[in-house]
């Protein structure tokens, strides 16, 4: 194996395409190191992206925030203003491992690992993110939903790189919240995931933007739990009706850390927890 | 035995206090040294290769490509051991266990190892081995290992009335009484079916071992372990050495809880040094713990119970299945012991079913066998005071073993912990504290028989007065300070003049496993005795020095005092100034004892739970937490409150989500700390503790052992908690938010 | 496979050594280094027995590559004492009995001196939640949270 750490995205795109064998890109490391050591990946190179200045960064600008692919978790939630504006994603982010793991995960490594428990993504899904791959000769600006395109899989190209996540400027009278369920308080991977963001008007949902984790081979944002909260003011009935449609669009497995029906029915309860929140984060009254 | 029968009166000085653990500055610093931490000049790397499948024939093992791999020094299968094992069913279905022969009995079973140079070398060499196999049926459900025409694991296993091949290895019985009769009597009877799933120890430190055989077959373990000398008869044995010619040392443990008082890689470390001629360090993955150490038993479990309306239990019975994994096992037959002990009840019985499976070899775990019918029992306890609408710790109360009790596994009781235990826990403030919604409160008592065993300890008076006392149990967690504080009791000397230490095994006589409780009960007696001898040697040289009888010598605070006529202007004299004139008194002064430790004294607890259960996800928060223990004489508090306080926690992630999960294919699918879910520091309260000290009479201190009997009530703590918050009956360990939010819907439809 | 020449400062000392290049930190702190406190319980980062700092943040060592940490600062449970004195949280763990078997305390304390360090007077639930990448099979952590406390009680009491 090799182990290279390049200055630019440009090096490290370079890098990525020229190598013929397995190759991985190293950013936090915190399920690339456990699958390597596991024995579950052998790469031939490792491209380590943190010595990177542009993916180091969080730059704020009059379209939104840019998070750099390399900056680990833990630095969102030392960001204050991020943390206003964002405190769902942010609270996604935090969620991930313990303050050993924040140390070290990255958003942009959460969505490229593509596990469909992934917390951010959904979180990321609810808040509009997009993603800036960039390879050789190209740069492109994606949704993030249209990153994972099933259990550890991507729509990147070979010699693709993200090279960060941008988050649009927010509103006012907006707020975004994520839950999650775990058996255990900390260390454990979501067994249903729930973003929601949503922007108010006179305190009744203007926007809303549900997506769910967990439930399906990919984290998905589910329209429909949002129209059923668009134009209410979050009463019992559209509560309800957005749980029934975020339960209704999940496509489970039963494995080891949960069933088919108990994602389904969780999904709605957190659904309604989270559209809940961010509902009073945005400054709505219930 | 020769102590002192008054001891209930004794006043000691310094047992009883919080000092501060010998061993503590070497940990707090990185400086102990556990299993993985020793080197030894030229060492190589040793690593196993294991079944992916739960139950295969081995067909063939080519390791010719890995043998010719640079760096590759040693390479062992099945063909490299010989079975010494003679007539000994146990000890060949160790040997087997360590490496499989001809069949792989369960996902992670060793079938080969390899010593290299270092550890890229030997995951090379282990992809280099070839391995045919031929998938064969499984089973790993203990019910359904039970049915007619489930997979056979062993031939040699028969049914006992047909002879025909069987999973189920033993079955045992106990009770006393007509249960029908006493079934007769009753005014209610409850009857219910209980599973709980398979747990692990989840000790943090992988086994761990550093394996030394010279070319004249001697040889060195350094290891991490309950019992090293155990494990040198069991690895002696197996390898056809001496046990005088091979040296094990317990390094420091990283926890055990019973895990690591089995022999796992240990055999085939040796073994690999032996063909490689070099020392070989072999650790387990966390992979490799989980797939092929430990487990103790998954259980089903049907408990009946009469009781009239006073609340008197006229009748018991319960039916005890547990897996035993791959090999033969007794943990059914613990199970079906201890499930009434608590009470005394003139109609019980038990039985027990220990039932093969394809699993890895059950361990003991901490109180092994316990928790299961605690959880079963003491919700069936909950259920009858339901309906009698009776407080169920008055239930409890009522029903308790006594002095004089017959317990159901046959003894009578001396002066027990169970009553007191009860009364305490329905005077605890926590008994009065107020619920708010969807929080539940839960109550449950356990069991714990405690062992003794042989013991041996050495007692050294250092030239300065200092003093060395060597011991043969290893120390799980704290003993060393408990043993120095009984030593220094004894001699009456300050704590910090005396270090304890443990020996290696060619430095004592054998001493049993620190397991059954019995590391502080047992070594604490041989201390007593040892440090009685050196006293009487003590006295003998301050005779000599005063040239009087040794009659007249007494030994009182830390020094020898003549007493008698003529004698009392003698200035005593302190173990410190016999200890400098001892090279002209007699030599080294020294005292010793070896002793087979009887009667460590049964022990109890009740516990009470309070949990909050989120009732639209099933998750449940402990939000409370109590310990009230019958401890015998507490020797060091901070240690006792430390297993009181630990084994609860062990039994609240079993209550709650720790599980063995295994796929259609028999394969384990969690084994790692993130799947299996033992509770992080955020998932806990505090844990109270109250100490009750009923001494054990059989003890010259009064000491009981304390370690297990804390994981045993918290399932059924936390079952009956669970139940009183959110109105479900759980009858299925762990009770996950999945199995309670089921449990909750199945109930309203 | 061609290794990698890392080169390093630990516990304040600078120290070099050669590696494979997919090796992780914590081999190469036991191994290399000979920092034995730092301890393997999964080799996943599941359970935080091999803490260490990494300019300052707290990781496994178990999921860093030696190779990441050229040029870096790393601080290890064995450079907690300083001028042969105990840190408060290392007397404190020893005065609460807040160890039994003692294979999680060097990763813990890594791990609570960072809190302290950002937070010196946390509340029992900020500990258990700083806590939660370190387990401990021993304790129920009842001792741990205690020592803690005490602790950040003592060091606030000598920087004021």
């Amino acid at each position: 194996m090799r182990y290279e750490a390049p200055g630019t995205t440009k090096e490290a795109a370079a890098l990525l395409e020229k190598e013929k064998g397995s190759v991985h890109v190293l950013a936090g490391g915190t399920d690339l190191i456990v699958r390597m050591r596991l024995g579950l990946v052998e790469p031939d190179l490792i491209v380590d992206i943190k010595h990177i200045p542009t993916m180091q960064a969080i730059t704020a600008s009059a379209s939104g925030t840019r998070i750099g692919a390399a900056v680990c978790n833990a630095r969102l939630g030392e960001n204050k203003a991020l943390k206003k504006a964002w405190p769902g994603v942010v609270e996604a982010a935090n969620l991930i491992g313990s303050d050993q793991v924040q140390s070290r995960s990255t958003i942009a490594g959460n969505l490229c690992n593509a596990s469909p428990a992934a917390d951010s993504v959904p979180a990321l899904i609810a808040a509009g993110a997009k993603a800036i791959v960039v390879s050789k000769n190209k740069r492109r600006t994606v949704a993030v939903e249209k990153i994972v395109s099933g259990p550890g899989q991507t729509s990147l190209a070979r010699g693709e790189v993200v090279e960060a996540i941008t988050l649009p400027k927010r509103p006012a009278r907006s707020g975004d919240a994520y839950l999650r369920l775990t058996p255990r308080t900390e260390m454990d991977i979501a067994v249903v995931g729930a973003g929601v963001s949503l922007t108010l008007e006179r305190g009744v949902v203007k926007t809303a933007r549900v997506a769910l984790g967990a439930v399906a081979p990919t984290a998905i944002l589910v329209p429909a739990a949002a129209r059923a909260i668009i134009g209410t003011k979050l009463d019992d009935a559209a509560l309800d009706k957005l749980a029934a449609a975020c339960s209704a669009k999940c496509d489970p497995i039963t494995d080891k850390r949960g069933t088919i029906e108990y994602r389904t029915k969780v999904a709605g309860v957190l659904g309604k927890r989270a559209a809940k929140i961010a509902f009073q984060r945005a400054g709505g009254v219930l | 035995m020769g102590h002192d029968s008054t001891y209930t009166n004794q006043k000691f000085k310094v047992v009883g206090t919080r000092v501060n653990r010998p061993d503590g500055v070497d940990k707090v610093t990185g400086r102990a040294k556990y299993g993985a931490d020793a080197y030894a000049p030229g060492q190589l790397v040793g690593l196993f290769l294991r079944s992916p499948h739960a139950h295969a024939k081995i067909k063939k093992i080519d390791v010719s490509k890995a043998e010719k791999l640079d760096g590759v020094k040693a390479i062992i299968t099945s063909a490299d051991l010989p079975d010494l094992t003679g007539d000994d069913r146990d000890l060949t279905d160790i040997l087997e266990n360590c490496m499989a022969r001809g069949r792989a009995l369960y996902d992670g079973h060793a079938v080969a190892a390899v010593a290299a140079i270092d550890m890229q070398t030997a995951k090379k060499a282990l992809k280099l081995i070839k391995i045919s196999y031929q998938k064969l049926p499984h089973v790993t459900d203990v019910d359904q290992a039970m049915e007619p025409g489930a997979p056979i694991i062993h031939d040699f296993v028969r049914d006992r009335k047909t002879g025909k091949p069987s999973n189920v290895c033993k079955i045992s019985q106990f009770g006393h009484g007509d249960v029908e009769a006493g079934f007769a009597e009753a005014d209610v009877i409850i009857e219910k079916t209980f599973k709980t799933e398979q747990t692990h120890q989840g000790y943090i430190e992988p086994h761990a071992c550093l394996a030394n055989i010279s070319s004249d077959n001697t040889g060195e373990l350094w290891v991490t372990t309950q019992g090293h000398f155990g494990f040198r008869s069991t690895c002696a044995e197996l390898l056809g050495m001496d046990v005088a010619k091979l040296k094990v040392t317990s390094s420091e443990i990283g926890g055990g809880f019973g895990g690591k008082t089995h022999v796992w890689i240990e055999p085939i470390a040796l073994a690999l040094s032996r063909k490689a001629n070099r020392p070989v360090k072999v650790v387990m993955s966390r992979d490799e713990v989980f797939r092929a150490s430990g487990p103790t038993s998954a259980t089903s479990i049907d408990v009946k119970i009469g009781a009239k309306k006073d609340g008197t239990i006229t009748g018991a019975t319960a039916d005890l299945r547990y897996t035993n994994g791959a090999f033969p096992g007794f943990w059914a037959m613990l199970g079906s012991m201890i499930s009434f002990a608590c009470y005394d009840i003139k109609h019980v019985k038990s039985i027990g079913y220990d039932v093969i499976v394809n699993r890895p070899k059950v361990a003991a775990y901490r109180a092994p066998s316990a928790p299961m019918p605690a959880f079963a029992i003491e919700s069936v306890m909950d259920l009858i005071a339901a309906e009698l609408k009776m407080k169920p710790i008055e239930l409890r109360i009522k029903n308790a073993a006594k002095e004089g009790t017959r317990a159901s596994y046959g003894p009578t009781y001396g002066p027990i912990g169970i009553g007191p235990t009860l009364d305490a826990a329905k005077n605890h403030p926590h008994m009065r504290a107020r619920l708010k919604k969807n929080q539940g409160r839960g109550v449950a008592c356990g069991f714990w028989f405690n062992f003794g065993g042989q013991t041996c300890v050495d007692l050294n008076i250092g030239i300065d007065g200092s003093v060395n006392l060597i011991v043969g149990t290893v120390d799980v967690g704290g003993s060393r300070a408990s043993l120095a504080l009984i030593a220094a009791e004894e001699l009456g000397i300050p704590y910090e003049q005396v270090r304890a230490n443990v020996g290696d095994t060619a430095s004592l006589g054998h001493n049993d496993m620190t397991d059954g409780s019995r590391g502080t009960f047992s070594s604490g007696m041989a201390t007593i005795f040892a440090a009685r001898n050196a006293i009487t040697v003590l006295r003998e040289r301050a005779a000599k020095t005063w040239d009087i009888p040794l009659e007249s010598v007494i030994w009182k605070e830390g020094a020898a005092r003549a007493t008698g006529k003529g004698n009392s202007n003698r200035p005593p004299l302190s173990l410190k100034e016999l200890a400098a004139s001892a090279p002209n008194t007699g030599g080294p002064i020294a005292g010793h004892n070896e002793v087979v430790a009887d009667n460590a004294g049964v022990s109890f607890a009740s516990h009470i739970c309070d949990v909050e259960v989120d009732p639209e996800t099933g998750v449940t928060k402990v939000i409370r937490y109590t310990v009230i223990q019958d401890a015998g004489k507490a020797v060091h508090p901070d240690y006792v409150e430390g297993q009181l306080q630990g084994g609860a926690a062990q039994g609240i992630g079993w209550a709650l989500n720790e599980e063995y999960v295994y796929g259609d294919d028999g394969c384990l699918q969690n084994p790692g700390f993130l799947d299996y879910r033992i509770p992080v520091c955020s998932d806990l309260p505090f844990i109270d503790t109250q100490i009750l000290e009923i001494p054990n009479p059989d003890h010259p201190y009064g000491i009981r052992g304390v370690g297990e009997t804390s994981i045993v009530p918290p399932l059924a703590a936390i079952g009956n908690a669970v139940s009183n918050a959110v109105g479900v009956r759980m009858n299925h360990t762990p009770m996950s938010p999945i199995r309670i939010l089921k449990a909750i819907e199945d109930s309203k439809a | 496979m061609s290794g990698v020449h890392v080169s390093t400062t630990i516990n304040g000392d600078p120290v070099e050594f050669a590696c494979p290049q997919d090796e992780t930190l914590i081999n190469s702190l036991r191994d290399r280094v000979g920092l034995t406190g730092v301890k393997e319980g999964c080799g996943t980062g599941d359970c935080g027995a091999c803490s260490v700092t990494l300019d300052g943040r707290l990781v496994c060592s178990c999921l860093v590559l030696s190779a990441e940490v050229n040029g870096k600062e790393i601080a290890t449970v064995e450079g907690m004492v300083e001028d042969g004195k105990l840190h408060p949280l290392q007397q404190q763990f020893i005065e609460h009995a807040a160890l039994q078997c003692g294979i999680c305390t060097p990763g813990i304390l890594v791990a609570a001196k960072v809190l302290l360090e950002r937070n010196p007077n946390p509340s029992e639930e900020e500990i258990r939640y700083a806590l939660a990448g370190n387990l401990c099979r021993c304790t129920g952590y009842d001792k741990i949270v205690r020592a803690v406390q005490a602790a950040g009680k003592e060091m606030r009491k000598k920087s004021r």
